[in-house]
Order: structure tokens, then sequence, then C-alpha cells
């Protein structure tokens, strides 16, 4: 494939493999690069100069910087399914056949008819949303709001699935290291030599920060030769791990980092078995940022001009990757490592069209270059830039003296300093300090560990980031206890800096000081006037820095600029609230692989397999699977199925998976003296061989639990929860006998997942467990009557819990067995069984049995209902003390007119009911005034042929026999009931007994 | 957060379940209504250190006396609850 010739490439030098070339394609067109390019390295490589256009104004807009900090260019990276919006190109590693797409432009990215916007300019200033779109209210949702989402906006999502994984992993260190620059290696030179366990990490690809562009000589070597002789030595230390490719994003606490690891991004698409991003946990003793500084641009009209870059970026693309963004070049400083610029350019063999400094004292040194190369050092400020979407003509200079003059150039680089990386520092609320010398905020503390070091900490000369980086590793490993030589430092000259502030040229035009969310002084005075002065206000009403850049180019200068039209200084202004995340993480890395199937956990029941094998529908019950119905054949519908298990347990026998019970041992003398304290009614009186139902309230009276408890010995309970409370009640009876009652000797243990437990059910159930036991074993009703719990011995030598327990009201046995034994005892049940018509039944059916025989369940245990409004105050004890005692019998808990359980049915047998329904008195408008209750369960009863259900209803008991109204707004629906006794079906219990 | 369990070392916050003030005790049997309504009910809303029960329910379940500062997050100590393990209190 011929490829556009990279006409902005040197012919030699940079950290590119020139033996390595790559196609790459932008907006449709092919160009080529070299493997170590970025995507925006490669595109200045090829002279590109436009790369996007800006949110507002659809102004065209270049690259600006070489880093994490860039708000222009930003792409869409990939295609398809891997389509990600907002990529920065400046950090995008390029890769064989990468595919970017320009943002925010329509139809093309040089014809953006959109950048119409620029003529509406004055309706888009600072606060436009809560002034413009005021009236009519209902226009905003209907007209204004897509509106301006259509024509401002930056790139697309996707809108599919992603494809790809994504991990999550913890890590452990005594000195964690942000940062690969200068002051990083050295803090890892330092902490490794002391023995104490490093990790570096590095979000750029190769590993020296500014060293990679800027150079230097370190210990008497070049700074690429000590690079890779520090690496060396660190690779040999034992403990030190250099993690590049991965940005420190937050900090938690007691020592938490999060960073985010982009394992993959580097390549089309991840290799297999392998995931794109990895989200690190990192726990650290301590911390060494060293995330260096970013350059801040000064804000002059036209200041976003594709082909005004930052001086920096400019060394970095001449002198990493061997590409020119411009051939003339002009400088525009207010400090000595600006002018480090012209160095690289005339290396490079570049023009110089001028040097523009605010300074009026500029060395004899840089006007002797001047003089000897031939460029004009212009003592002034840049007020304008003539030039376009095809990149600058002209710059405009106001001279200090007032005149005008112009230079000609086709690029112009910026440097109004520089600001410490204080993100990491700051996360915890911290404040930065203002340091005169450099006119920038500095850490002021760091969260408790972390120390900055270098240019994060305001440490802009190497010798300085070197003594500071390595005196923080040496403390940092110290005090995380490792006191190894450390050995000598490595030394390198500091360089002057020699600032002088300067923050905004007046001029006419558009000067922007956040670039990404195109926000200009002007709207910065604009809101200063309107009085929204304080700098959270500031960032809310102008939306200064809340692009996904976070104003990390542009924070600085908008307070300054603040600062200067309200009078106050830059450190009475202050700053805003640093938060993470560092740089925006996809929410895919925070899901890692917990999503889709692997959401959560998924529990299944012993019988699970063999449920699926028969075709039961499964639902969902917290983290359980259950078998919700068992369909077959020639069956319409579920009802259809459900109806026929109800019958077929009503009239011969059929079994039901419970195990997702709670189940939990007691075990110890104290045992029943325990359990008299967490229920209601008393357990210590139970006889052992017995069964009791038993309720739990909560310490403020409400009910919180029920299930059945049997005694299987003196010392030994075994006691169920509902499937919901499982977890909960365990936690609770921990608290009880850890917290509350130390005295009792007692021992609890979960035994939820060591039993399978099935209800067998129906007139057909003795005879069926019958097959199944010894038959030594008696289970007639005198030998194992109603509520009996023992030990059983199964034909085949397993041990099994049976209990004479129902909950379907019929005659019903719970069966327990260890849960490697649940399959095979299922499907004996389904052999054994086939001579009575055995028919498994699922959660539906369990729910109609329950209904009809009037069982409370979750949805009137619903946390606002007491034991008297579930008709079963007679089980409170009144001879002991039990938790929720004394708040149970609180007045309005007591109350006579309080909602209670009751049943109702349609006066209209057809009908069907639905749970939700509002109970109104019959011939009253419903409304709140007078809604006494609401319809909590409902099902089709077969056993009567028709919808019943339960309700909490006031004074319900009471009423019963009453005509009331069941009103149910949501669905539209109004209809007559019947209150009645809860329990439908076999009142007095002849079958459950018999 | 991390916390250090007297029983399992050093865990990560997600492995434990908050539960609140520590500081209140329940009421023996036969307390008035009004102890156990603040029992109950009656917190302080304390800026500074605090006594707080965790649980380790990741871990070894046991209920967990935990100063902590509310302001900081530092956690000044960890003590086991009176109950905790197979010893009863006062045998
Ligand atoms: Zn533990």
């Amino acid at each position: 494939m011929v490829s556009h010739a990279q006409s902005h490439r040197l012919e030699s030098g940079g950290l590119i493999d020139r033996s390595a070339p790559l196609n790459f394609r932008f907006d449709g067109k092919t160009f080529a690069g070299f493997q170590g390019d970025t995507l925006a390295s490669a595109l200045i490589a090829n002279g590109v100069k436009l790369v996007g256009r800006s949110f507002k104004y659809h102004r065209p807009r270049g690259i600006l910087t070489s880093g994490s900090e860039e708000p222009n260019a930003l792409v869409e990276l990939r295609t398809g399914a891997r389509r990600e919006p907002n990529t920065k190109a400046t950090t995008t590693e390029l890769y064989d056949g990468l595919e970017a797409a320009s943002q925010n432009r329509w139809p093309s990215l040089r014809h953006d008819l959109m950048a119409v916007n620029q003529l509406f300019s004055p309706i888009f200033v600072a606060g436009f949303y809560y002034k413009t779109f005021m009236w009519p209210a209902k226009f905003w949702e209907a007209i204004y709001e897509p509106a301006i989402r259509r024509a401002a906006g930056l790139g697309r999502a996707a809108g599919v699935a992603d494809p790809d994984h994504y991990d999550k992993a913890w890590a452990y260190c005594d000195v964690l290291i942000a940062g690969s620059g200068p002051a990083g290696l050295g803090a890892a030179l330092a902490a490794g030599r002391s023995g104490a366990r490093v990790i570096l990490c590095e979000e750029d690809f190769a590993l020296g920060g500014r060293l990679l562009a800027d150079g230097g000589t370190i210990d008497g070597m070049p700074a690429a030769e000590w690079i890779s002789g520090t690496l060396a030595e660190l690779a040999t230390l034992p403990d030190v791990g250099i993690m590049s490719r991965t940005t420190l994003f937050g900090v938690y606490d007691g020592g938490t980092y999060g960073a985010i690891e982009r394992v993959n991004d580097h390549l089309p698409s991840p290799p297999e078995h392998q995931v794109r991003q990895r989200l690190w946990r990192i726990v650290a003793k301590r911390c060494v940022v060293a995330a260096g500084a970013i350059e801040r641009p000064i804000v002059f009209a036209g200041n976003d001009t594709p082909g005004v870059m930052m001086a920096s970026a400019v060394r970095t693309y001449v002198a990493r990757y061997a590409a020119t963004p411009t051939r003339r070049i002009a400088l525009f400083t207010n400090n000595e490592d600006g002018w480090r610029t012209v160095e690289t350019a005339l290396g490079a063999g570049l023009q110089i069209a001028a040097v523009v400094d605010a300074r009026p004292d500029v060395s004899a040194a840089h006007r002797a270059l001047a003089g000897k190369t031939g460029f004009p050092v212009l003592n002034g400020s840049v007020s304008g830039v003539d030039g376009g979407k095809d990149g600058v003509r002209k710059i405009l200079v106001a001279l200090a003296g007032g005149a005008r003059a112009e230079v000609e150039a086709d690029g112009l680089a910026v440097s109004g300093g520089w600001n410490p990386a204080v993100g990491l520092t700051s996360y915890h609320r911290g404040r930065p300090k203002w340091q005169d010398d450099i006119s920038a905020f500095v850490p002021d503390g760091a969260p408790p560990g972390m120390v900055a070091a270098g240019a994060a900490n305001g440490a802009f000369g190497l010798g300085a980031c070197l003594r500071q980086g390595f005196a923080a590793g040496a403390a940092a490993a110290q005090s995380a206890g490792h006191n190894g030589n450390t050995g000598t430092p490595p030394v390198a000259d500091d360089e002057a800096f020699l600032l002088t502030p300067l923050w905004h040229v007046a001029g006419k035009g558009k000067a922007f000081v956040d670039y990404q969310h195109d926000v200009t002084a002007s709207d910065i005075e604009l809101a200063q006037r309107e009085g929204f002065e304080s700098v959270e206000h500031l960032k809310r009403y102008t939306t200064l820095g809340m692009a996904t850049d976070q104003g990390k180019t542009s924070n600085v200068a908008g307070l300054a600029i603040m600062a200067a039209v309200s009078g106050k200084s830059i450190p009475e202004t202050g700053t805003t609230i640093y938060r993470p995340p560092y740089l925006p993480v996809a929410i895919g890395a925070f899901a890692g692989h917990h999503r889709d199937e692997n959401f959560h956990a998924t529990r299944l029941t012993p019988s699970h397999h063999w449920a699926a094998e028969q075709g039961a529908v499964f639902v969902d019950t917290g983290l359980w699977k259950r078998a919700q119905w068992y369909p077959r054949a020639g069956e319409k519908d579920w009802l259809e199925s459900v109806t026929r298990e109800v019958k077929a347990v009503r009239s011969g026998v059929g079994f039901c998976d419970v195990s997702t019970l709670g189940k939990i041992d007691v075990h110890g003398p104290d045992a029943g003296a325990f359990l008299d304290r967490v229920y209601i009614n008393t357990f210590s009186n139970l006889a052992v061989g017995k069964a009791r139902y038993g309720l739990m309230l909560r310490e403020d009276g409400m009910v919180y639990d029920d299930g059945t408890t049997s005694r299987l010995a003196e010392d030994h309970y075994f006691l169920t929860t509902t499937t919901a409370k499982a977890g909960p009640v365990m936690q609770h009876l921990e608290f009880c006998r850890q917290v509350l009652f130390p005295e009792l000797d007692v021992q609890l243990t979960s035994v939820s997942d060591q039993w399978a437990q099935f209800s067998v059910a129906g007139p057909s159930a003795r005879a069926l467990l019958k097959q199944l036991v010894e038959e030594s074993e008696d289970l007639s009703n005198e030998g194992f009557p109603f509520m009996g719990a023992r030990q059983v011995a199964l034909r085949g030598g397993i041990r099994a819990r049976l209990f004479r327990i129902s909950f379907s009201g019929e005659m019903a046995f719970e069966i327990s067995v260890p849960a490697r034994f649940g399959n095979a005892l299922v499907r004996n049940l389904m052999l054994a069984g086939k001579q009575f018509g055995a028919t498994p039944y699922g959660t539906e059916a369990l729910g109609v049995m329950r209904i009809e025989k009037g069982h409370v369940a979750g949805p009137e245990l619903n946390g606002t209902t007491t034991a008297a409004d579930l008709g079963l105050a007679k089980m409170m004890s009144t001879k002991k003390d039990f938790i929720g005692r004394v708040m149970a019998g609180r007045e309005a808990l007591a109350a006579a007119d309080r909602q209670v359980v009751v049943g109702i049915k349609p006066t209209d047998k057809t009908r069907r009911l639905r749970s939700g329904a509002h109970v109104i008195p019959k011939g009253e408008i419903p409304g709140s005034a007078n809604d006494q209750g609401y319809v909590t369960s409902v099902c089709f009863s077969p056993t009567l042929d028709q919808w019943i259900g339960l309700a909490l209803v006031e004074r319900g008991r009471e009423r019963i026999g009453e005509i009331v109204h069941a009103h149910d707004p949501l669905r539209g629906e109004s209809y007559d009931v019947e209150l009645c006794n809860p329990v439908f079906y076999d009142p007095d219990g002849g079958r459950q007994r018999g | 957060m991390r916390i250090v369990c007297p029983f399992c070392g050093e865990r990560e916050l997600g492995e434990f379940t908050y539960l609140g003030d520590a500081k209140p005790a329940r009421p023996a049997a036969g307390a008035s209504e009004d102890d156990v309504f603040d029992y109950v009910y009656l917190r302080d809303n304390i800026a500074g250190a605090m006594s707080e029960h965790w649980y380790h329910a990741g871990g070894c379940r046991a209920w967990l006396k935990v100063t902590r500062n509310t302001l900081t997050h530092e956690i000044s100590s960890v003590e086991p609850a009176a109950g905790v393990g197979a010893a009863k209190v006062g045998a």
C-alpha cells in the first residue's frame, strides 16, 4: 500500500525504530509512521496540522501537547465495537493498521458546517445553559438540549458491547513511585538499593520522562546512557518492578493506590486470552510522587490556531520522534526553559523566526546566539495569530514599548512556565500552596505515607530532581524498614528557570483558557462580573476544567485571570478541589470480569443439573438459581404448569429443592438459652427430636426473619432462615453471640452449603420416603408425628436428617442429606416416586401453596410489620427477654388500627388479582387519606379455582367478610375484593397432621 | 481502607461489614422503654476517634471493635468482641 511520504520527518535521530515502518489511517487517509511513534507524532511527521474541531465553536484545532494533558487532539480510535471516543492522539501508541477519526465535525474535518456556531458565539458564553434557554421550559427538553448536544460534543461511543476483557489485580510494595523521570528513577535507585520492595509506574511506554526529549548530562554521561545504565541496575535488584503504560490515578485510605495498566492498547486487539487493560490496587507503605510538571499555555487571541504548540511538546516531537511540527518557528516564552526549544530547533535544522520573550532582561548568551543565528529577540508578548485550519501564517507581537510587530512563521512554541502535577498529593482534599519563584502551586503536604519529589514538588532543575528523588526514595525505604546501603546519588547541574509570570495578553479575538471546553478569557471576566468569583463557582458557571482533561493545561491560567480581574492574588483566589482519577479510566476496567453472566457469583442448588435436564425454568433468587416450574410438553403457559404441580402435591406427592434456606448449627450447653434470646418464642423447652417455627425481631421490634428450628440433641439445635436472610441472620446471630451475650457457651456454624434439603409433600409423601429409608425407620404418624425431627438411615448407608414440617399444608417432610448426595437424592426421589406419580415442583407452586395456607413470606416480612401484624402475637413470650421485646411494646406498634395480614378474594371469581393494589373502603374515592393498606401476595389457586391473595389492611382481622375496593392506578385497574381468613386451605390443619 | 484483624492480619475494607457505634450497651432485661429507645436509636455524630463495630464477614466472622477517626479514617485500635472464639466470658 502506497502511503503519503513522511514530509515532516527528520533524516535521522529520535527514539523511533526506522526499521519497523507502520501504516495507519486517519479520517480515511493512509499514512506511514514508525514503531515508537504516537499517533500524534506520526501525524506531525506527515505534516498534518488539523486534527479536530472544538467542543462548542467547532474551531479548527491542532496538537497542543505531547502527553496525557492534551486537550485538543482527541480522536475516535479503532472501529466497530472497539471504537473508543476521546482518545488522546498524544498518548496513543502507533501500531500497524491503526484507524482513527477526528471528532465533532460534519461532514468533514476540513469543511465543518457546524463551525457556524462561531457566528452565534455570543449565545455560547459562560452560563449560556442557564440564561439562553430558560423559557419556555418544555422547549429545553424537546428542542434546545437535543440541538445543543448535536452541535457541541466529543466522540461517539461504540454503542455495542465491548468485546475485550479487563482484569483487576492487587499488588503490595514498600515504596511505590509515580513517574520514571530523573526524580522517579533516582527514587527507585535509592529505594531499590536499600532492599525495599519497589513498584514504579510510568504512564508512557518509554522510560525517562522529560529526559527522553530534553536530554542533559548525568554523572558525566548523556541522559540516554544514564537511563539505560539505571534500568540495567534496577533489573538486577530483586524487588524492583517497573510497570510502564501504567498510570497511577488515585490514592485511597490506608495506603491503597489505584493504577490503570494499558496492557494491550498498543495493539490492534488484545492477543487471545489476554486482557486489554488491568486495574491495579496497589498497597504501599510509602509513595514517592515523581509525576513531573505540565507546561502551561499563555492565553492570547488565536492561541488555539493549529500550529501553536507547547514549547516542551515541540522539543518532544523534534528530539524524541524526529518529527517537525513546523519549519519556521517562533517562540513565545516568559522563562529560560522555553529557550531550550531554540537549541532543539536549531539542532534539527529548523529556522527560528523570532523569540518573543516577555521578560525585559534576556541573557547575553541568548542574545549572542540570536545574533550569530540571525533571528530577532523581541521583548513583548504575542497578541494574536494570523492563521486558520492550515496552520499559522503570522504572529502579531505587542512590543514592550507599545509598538506592534509581525513575524512570519508556520508554527509558534509557547511556554508560560510549568505547573507541578499536584493531583495525587491533593486527592485527600489537600490544598496546594503557591510558590512565588516559579509562580505555581506546589504540594502542601500529602496523604499519609506520600511525598512529592522533583518537578512534581516544584524543583525544575535536573540536578534538583535527581537529588530530591534519590533522597525521597531513600527516606521512603527507610521508614518502611529498609536500611541497606543506597550508594552514591546521581549528580547533574541545575538549569536556571527565571520566570516572570504572564497569564493573559489582551488582544482582539477569542483567547482560549480551556481548549477542550472552549472557555475563553472573556468568559472568565464575564463570570466575575456576574458574581461567580469563587473558583468553585467559576468552574461550574464556565465549565472551566470540567472536560475529560480536567483542566490540566487550563485551571491555573483560569484562576490567575480570575485573580487579576477580581483584584486578588492567585493564592487568595485558590484552587478547586482535586479529585481522582488523574485520567479518565474506562468503566470496563472497574468492572473487570464482573459483567454479563459474571456480574455476580451464581449459586446452584444441589439438584440444579438434574432440574436443567428436566427442562426447568429458573429464576434468580439473590445469587441462587432456583427451579421456578417444570414445563411439560403441551402446556401452554407457566400457569398451566404451576397448576399441575400444585394439584399433584395436593392429590399425591411432589418434591422441591429447598436447599437455599439458610442453615445454622447451634451447639453448646447454652444453645437453648441463646435461641430464647433471639427468637420471640421459647426454644429451651423444645424436646429433643422436635421442630418448632420461630420468629425473630429486630431490636426495634419489627419482624426480622422466620424459620423452623429443630432440637437434634440436648446441646444441638439446627436453625433455618429464609433464603434471602441466610447471610444477614448469620451475621446477626454472631453479633448476639460475640457482642451481646458473650457469657453464653454457644457456637454457631453456617451449614447452608453443607446440606441438600428437599421438601417432600403430599398425601403419598410417607409412602415415597419409605422407599428411601431403612426398613427399621418408623415413619408412621405415631413413630414420626407432625413437627418431629431426627436422624434417619437411608438405604445404602447415608445418614439423613428428616423433619416433619409442612409449608404446603399437606402431610410433608423435609429431608436433608450432605450436599454431595443431593443430586443422587433427587434422582432417587424421582425413581422411587414413579409409582406414586411424584412430581417435582418449583418456587411458583411452593408460593401458591403457601398463600393457600396463609403462610407469610418475603412480601409480608418486609421490615415494616410486627409479629401482631402477621397474626403471630401469641408467639411472643412474656416470660423472658428477647431481641426486640421492649420496642415491640411501643404504643404505635401495638395500636389497634395497624395494617394486619388478611386474606382477599375478588367478588368476581373470574378476575385476576395483582399485588401492589391499594385497599380503599368501598364507595370512597381513592386517595392517601383513605388508603387502608395494600395487596402483598397473590396467586391463582388451583385448589379454590380462583385468584386469591394476602393483604395488609387496617384492622383487617376485625373486618372479615367486608367488601373493599382494590385500587391499582399503576395498571389502571379497580375492582371489589372480599376480606377473608388468610388460611384458605384446610384451616384446622388436619392434612398436615394426618 | 485496611483493617488489621486480630485473627487474620491486615485485610482490605471489602472483607468487612460496618455496623456502627460500639459505645451503646444493650440494657439488661427489665430495662425501661426509654433506656432501650436510647440504645436502639440515639447515636452521637462523632467527628474524631469513634469506637465502631465491624464484622469480618469475608474472613474469620469475628466481630471487632475498631477505633477509627471519622475525619481521617485512621484506625488506632482493633479489638475482638468479648465473645469471639470458643471461651465464654466469665467461665
Ligand atoms: Zn478476621
